[in-house]
Parts: structure tokens; C-alpha cells; sequence
């Protein structure tokens, strides 16, 4: 049987991947990746917990299906933002939307 | 080492290899496709734990709807097909810093607890974790109320999402 | 227990009995049979394939009042082999400025998503992949994988066409899957499982397609929209997109393609069936061997792969607009209004006679269909008079 912690490792590991990633990219597209991925790390471990705790108590997967909903939420709202800002500004470079108004 | 250990570290290698690759390659169509690697991976890793109504959800939701919206989104803020240019900013040596800590932190802190090597207990047999579920996201006595919350937060989402990027000539 | 009630464990049995005879570890050994076994059923999904290209190619050409195929071997039987022997032998391009990696893995995706699909798919009651409890889901899963190698193909191929022919698929299919998973909801309400198994035992007394006659005709539309065939061949056009996503592709490579894309028509004409019509059910005759319940599913499959055909070289391609007028107005909302009278009436007429629940269930499917198709119709006259009243002003003028 595989012991918990590997599960947390890998997810602490896909998270700190992620905020690499959020941290250091350029492009606006790019960060909401490295958010996605942040995201993801956190879902392993809802359901590992739930998996290695009481399996009649839902309450990790439960909170998993949330995290896909408010994943979801995120990223068609994220992404319509970087769209609407390339279409008036030309560009999704993070830096270069420095502006803080129009 | 049993099959299933050396499966997850298989899994589990990939997922992070292909995760690496998102954040660290230049060409952001390449990023997006490498996104989709690791969800598979996770999902892969949900289905280890048993959880297959989240592993199908994830590849559901990830790979049909998530994934093929950050692909189009990046074909849709370019002018040309290729990425030129740096891809990380100036500071992303303190970005790596940080998370390199963050990674140390947190396995610090997991290693310090207990229970860590605790096993799983055997799922009991007839034990139904999809109808469980379901009946927890629509009792009142559970669920009902984060889940309603969450599907208004995904309605008002869809219609602030079509509202920013509606193309008002 | 023997090997004519239930060939497939028995089969597995006594080649693990063999191997562990070698001195095989009992585990690498399940796992080694399980593998063989996917491999053998992948064989029969390919060689079924080569046929089906040669029953498309027979049907096409009868309802184009032609003969079809009838020169290489009896009936034409040999030709798809012909046809294999041209692709391979074809020159094999890749355009200047692909992406290579992502060009090579398209093809290969297209048809792993076709294929991935049978492992859930109960070929008959003993004669299965896996018994996956969210074995409906799976399929909308499968079929994000299609989505994507679409996708991967028309950016990859580095040409407009292609990619425009990829963009028009993805946004269909994207599209499509809401009604479609609606509609895959359908008969999870009525067997109150998600189990395809449990779905196909649910419907000895009465088929889901008498229950809801609506949902069958709703799903073969988002089956039809999926697989990009006519009415919705929009993503291929060839009058203006040369052959949208798979323009570049030649060879073997569009060959997977193809073929994917005619497993993938016959697969979900089975799944039509295993829905709606009892899958391997055909009164009580599945459960005289499992070999006949495999004959009667694939008959079903191959009707339902028919009926595909039949409206694919019946209808005429629809523009992209009208494509997605039809579906985020007329066919998404009139799914999600079908799942709530269908949940509303399966919990009304719960503990009635399946006389009363079936007559109930199929006159609120059929009175939901015929408002709807009323509300089309005034909207379609609204806008014909739209378009037609300024030319009437126009004319009096002269």
C-alpha cells in the first residue's frame, strides 16, 4: 500500500511547480497556467485525505468538485480578462500592463 | 516495491516531469499541451486512489473545457505563431527561490506530522462512493449549500466572462 | 462455469494457469492476460474497421444510386485492403514550419479516443473491459481526447485551412457535448446508475427509447454533431476549407483519421443502442450464450451506424452560425428542459405500473417535443417575415 505522505509530496512538489510558474512567466496566459496546476496540487490532496481518513465521510471529494467548479470559474473569467486587455492594449505581457488605468 | 507503488511513482514522475515542462518551455501552445499531460497524470493519480468519479470529472472538466479554452486563448493573443522574446521575467530566479522554500516548507512540515505512514483502510465491500457523494452534495444536512453556492459562482462566472470579452464595436 | 457461458474469464483462467505454471508471478501474470486481452480486443476494433470502410463506401453508393466497390474480390470485399495498401505506399508529408511532435501525435489521439471508448462498452453481459461505475461519463471524457487531437492537427499542420477547420470543429464538439451529456443523463435517471452494465440490465421490461423518444432523437443529433458528419461536416467543408483540420495530413496518417472517424460512428451507433434500444438485449435471447448477445449488439451497433449514414447522405451542410443558433438556442435549452420533465415525471410516477410510467413518460416526451417544434416554427415565420417584408416595401415603391 502506498503510504500517505508520497501522496503529499507529489502534491506539495505540483505545487511548487505552479507557483514557479505563476511567479516567474510573462505572459498573461502562462500565469493562469501556473494557477491551474497550484489548483490541481491542492485537488491530490483533498481526495488523499479522503481516501486515507474515514471513506464514508465525502467531505474530501466533495470540496474536490467545489475546487473544479471555482477552477472553472476562474479561467473563463482569467482568460476573458486577457482577451478584453489584448484587444485594447496588444498585448498579454504581464509587465507591460503596468498602466493601473485607462 | 508492489505494482502499485512502482505505478504511482511512474504516474506520479511523469505528472511532475510534464508539469516542469509547463512552466519552463518557450512555446506557450507547447505549455498548454504539456497543461494536459499533467492533468492526465492527476487524474491518473485519482484513479489510484479510488476516486474514479473525480478522475472522470477531471479529464471531463480539465481536458474538454479548461484545457481547450487556455489553447484558444493563446491562439487568440498573438499576431504571429511563434513565441519570440523572453518567456520569463527578470525576476524569476526569486520566483524559483521561493518556490524551491515553499516545496521545502511544506515537506518539512508533512514529515514532522504523525499519522504519515498511516495506510489506507480497505474500502468496504458494497460501498458505492459515487451515490455517497451525490446524496452528500444534495442533502441538506450536508453539502447542499456549498454546492448551490458554487453552481450560482459558476453562472455569475459564464455571464461576467461573456460580458468582459464581448466585442462591443 | 465453462467456456460457452463465459469465455473471457475462462480464456483468462487457464492462460494465467499457464503462465504461473512457468513460474510467473501470480500478479505479473493478471497483469500480462489483462494486457493480451486489451491487445486482442484493439485487433478486432482494426479489423472490424477495414470492413466498415467497405460497408461505407457499399451503402454511399447505393444511396447515390450507384453500385459501389465490386471489382476487387466478391461484392468488392478485398478493396479496403486496396485502399490500405494505397495509403501506405503514399508519400508521407510533413509541411514546412509543422510543429512534428504535436503533427505525429494528432492522428494517433484521434484514434486513441475512438478506441478508448470500448473499454467501458459491454459487448455482452460477460464480454466487457471494465465495469466502470461512471461509465457514461467516460464517454464525454473519450471524447475530450477527440477534441483536443483536433485542436493539436489544425494548429500543427501550419496552414489556415486547417486551422479554421479545426477551430469550426472544436467550437461543435465543444458545443455539442451539453446536449449530449444532458441526453447521456437520461437513461442514468431512469436505471439509477451510470453504469452501462447496470443501464442495459435496466431495460428488460421496456426500451429507453419508448420512455423518452425525444432524448434518443436529441442524442443521435449531438452523436452526429460530434463525429463532424453531415449535417455538421461544416469543419471539412471542401468548397471553402479544402478538408479543414486533416488538410496537410496524407498517407497512413490521414488514414487513422478516417478510420478513426468511421469506428468512432459505428461506436457510437452501438452506444446509441446500449442506451436507448437494450444494447445486447433482444427478448431473453442474450441469455441463451454470450456469442449471440455479441451478434445482436453489433447488429444494433451496425443499425445505429446506419441510420448515421442514412442521414449524412441525406442531409446538406449547414453554416457555422446557423450550427451554433441551433444548438445554444434551440437544441441545449430543449435538452435541459427534457431533464427536468423527465426527472419531475420519474419521480411523479415512481411505484406506478410500467404501463402508466411508460404512456406517461412518452406523452411528456412527445408533448415537449411538439412545443418546442411549434416555438421554432413561429420563430422561423417571424424571421422569414423579417426578411421578406422590406423586399414587398421596396417593390411597392417602384
Amino acid at each position: 500500500m502506498i503510504p500517505l505522505s508520497w501522496y503529499l509530496f507529489f502534491s506539495a512538489a505540483l505545487f511548487s511547480i505552479g507557483l514557479f510558474g505563476a511567479l516567474s512567466r510573462r505572459n498573461a496566459v502562462a500565469i493562469l497556467l501556473g494557477i491551474e496546476l497550484m489548483l490541481n496540487s491542492v485537488n491530490v490532496n483533498l481526495v488523499a485525505f479522503w481516501r486515507y481518513g474515514d471513506v464514508s465521510m465525502m467531505a474530501g471529494q466533495v470540496f474536490a468538485i467545489i475546487v473544479f467548479a471555482v477552477a472553472a470559474a476562474e479561467v473563463s473569467v482569467g482568460l476573458a480578462l486577457v482577451i478584453s486587455v489584448y484587444r485594447r492594449r496588444n498585448t498579454v505581457i504581464a509587465e507591460d500592463l503596468d498602466m493601473l488605468k485607462w | 516495491m508492489t505494482p502499485e507503488k512502482i505505478i504511482f511513482l511512474i504516474v506520479a514522475g511523469a505528472t511532475l516531469a510534464s508539469g516542469l515542462m509547463v512552466v519552463t518551455t518557450r512555446n506557450l501552445i507547447h505549455a498548454a499541451l504539456w497543461l494536459v499531460a499533467t492533468l492526465f497524470g492527476v487524474a491518473a493519480v485519482f484513479a489510484i486512489l479510488n476516486a474514479g468519479f473525480i478522475a472522470v470529472v477531471q479529464i471531463v472538466v480539465y481536458v474538454g473545457a479548461i484545457a481547450i479554452l487556455f489553447i484558444f486563448a493563446v491562439m487568440l493573443t498573438r499576431k504571429d505563431m511563434r513565441d519570440s522574446g523572453p518567456q520569463h521575467n527578470k525576476n524569476w530566479w526569486a520566483g524559483a527561490l521561493l518556490a524551491v522554500m515553499t516545496f521545502g516548507g511544506l515537506v518539512f512540515l508533512v514529515q514532522s506530522w504523525a499519522s504519515l505512514s498511516k495506510a489506507a483502510a480497505d474500502i468496504p465491500s458494497g460501498f458505492d462512493a459515487v451515490s455517497q457523494l451525490g446524496n452528500q452534495l444534495t442533502s441538506p444536512n450536508a453539502y447542499v449549500l456549498p454546492f448551490e453556492v458554487a453552481s450560482v459562482l459558476l453562472l455569475a462566472a459564464m455571464v461576467g466572462a461573456v460580458y468582459v470579452a464581448f466585442n462591443r464595436k | 462455469m465453462n467456456f460457452w457461458t463465459d469465455p473471457l474469464k475462462v480464456a483468462a483462467e487457464w492462460l494465467e494457469g499457464i503462465l504461473t505454471g512457468w513460474g510467473m508471478d501470480a500478479i505479473f501474470a493478471h497483469v500480462l492476460v489483462v494486457f493480451l486481452g486489451v491487445l486482442l480486443l484493439i485487433t478486432i476494433l482494426m479489423v472490424l474497421d477495414i470492413f466498415l470502410v467497405w460497408i461505407e463506401r457499399k451503402v454511399v453508393s447505393r444511396f447515390q444510386d450507384r453500385i459501389g466497390p465490386n471489382r476487387v474480390g466478391p461484392y468488392g470485399l478485398i478493396q479496403p485492403f486496396a485502399d490500405i495498401i494505397k495509403l501506405i505506399i503514399k508519400e508521407d508529408t510533413t509541411p514546412d514550419g509543422a510543429d512534428k511532435v504535436v503533427y505525429n501525435l494528432a492522428p494517433i489521439l484521434s484514434m486513441m479516443s475512438v478506441l478508448i471508448v470500448w473499454a467501458v462498452v459491454p459487448i455482452a453481459p460477460v464480454i466487457l473491459g471494465t465495469d466502470l461505475n461512471v461509465g457514461v461519463l467516460f464517454l464525454i471524457a473519450a471524447g475530450a481526447i477527440g477534441t483536443l487531437s483536433i485542436i493539436m492537427a489544425g494548429w500543427s499542420s501550419n496552414n489556415k485551412f486547417a486551422l479554421i477547420g479545426g477551430f469550426r470543429q472544436v467550437a461543435m464538439m465543444v458545443a455539442f457535448e451539453i446536449p449530449m451529456l444532458t441526453m447521456l443523463l437520461i437513461p442514468t435517471i431512469f436505471a439509477g446508475s451510470m453504469n452501462m452494465n447496470a443501464i442495459i440490465q435496466a431495460q428488460g421490461s421496456i426500451w429507453y427509447f419508448f420512455l423518452s423518444p425525444l432524448g434518443t432523437l436529441i442524442f443521435l443529433i449531438a452523436v452526429i454533431a460530434e463525429l463532424g458528419r453531415a449535417p455538421f461536416d461544416l469543419a471539412e467543408g471542401e468548397s471553402e476549407l479544402v478538408a479543414g483540420y486533416n488538410t496537410e495530413y496524407s498517407g497512413m496518417k490521414f488514414g487513422m483519421f478516417y478510420a478513426g472517424e468511421l469506428l468512432h460512428a459505428m461506436t457510437f451507433g452501438g452506444i446509441w443502442g446500449i442506451l436507448f434500444f437494450g444494447g445486447y438485449r433482444f427478448f431473453g435471447l442474450e441469455q441463451v450464450s454470450p456469442f449471440l448477445a455479441v451478434l445482436i449488439f453489433l447488429a444494433k451497433a451496425l443499425i445505429g451506424y446506419w441510420v448515421i449514414m442514412w442521414v449524412k447522405y441525406t442531409m446538406m451542410r449547414i453554416r457555422i452560425d446557423q450550427m451554433l443558433a441551433f444548438n445554444w438556442m434551440f437544441l441545449t435549452p430543449l435538452s435541459f428542459v427534457l431533464l427536468m420533465v423527465t426527472a419531475l415525471a420519474n419521480a411523479l410516477l415512481a411505484g406506478t405500473s410500467i404501463w402508466v410510467y411508460g404512456i406517461g413518460m412518452f406523452a411528456s416526451n412527445i408533448i415537449l417535443g411538439w412545443v418546442a417544434l411549434e416555438i421554432v416554427r413561429s420563430y422561423s415565420r417571424k424571421e422569414r417575415e423579417k426578411l421578406e417584408g422590406p423586399r414587398k416595401v421596396a417593390e411597392a415603391h417602384h
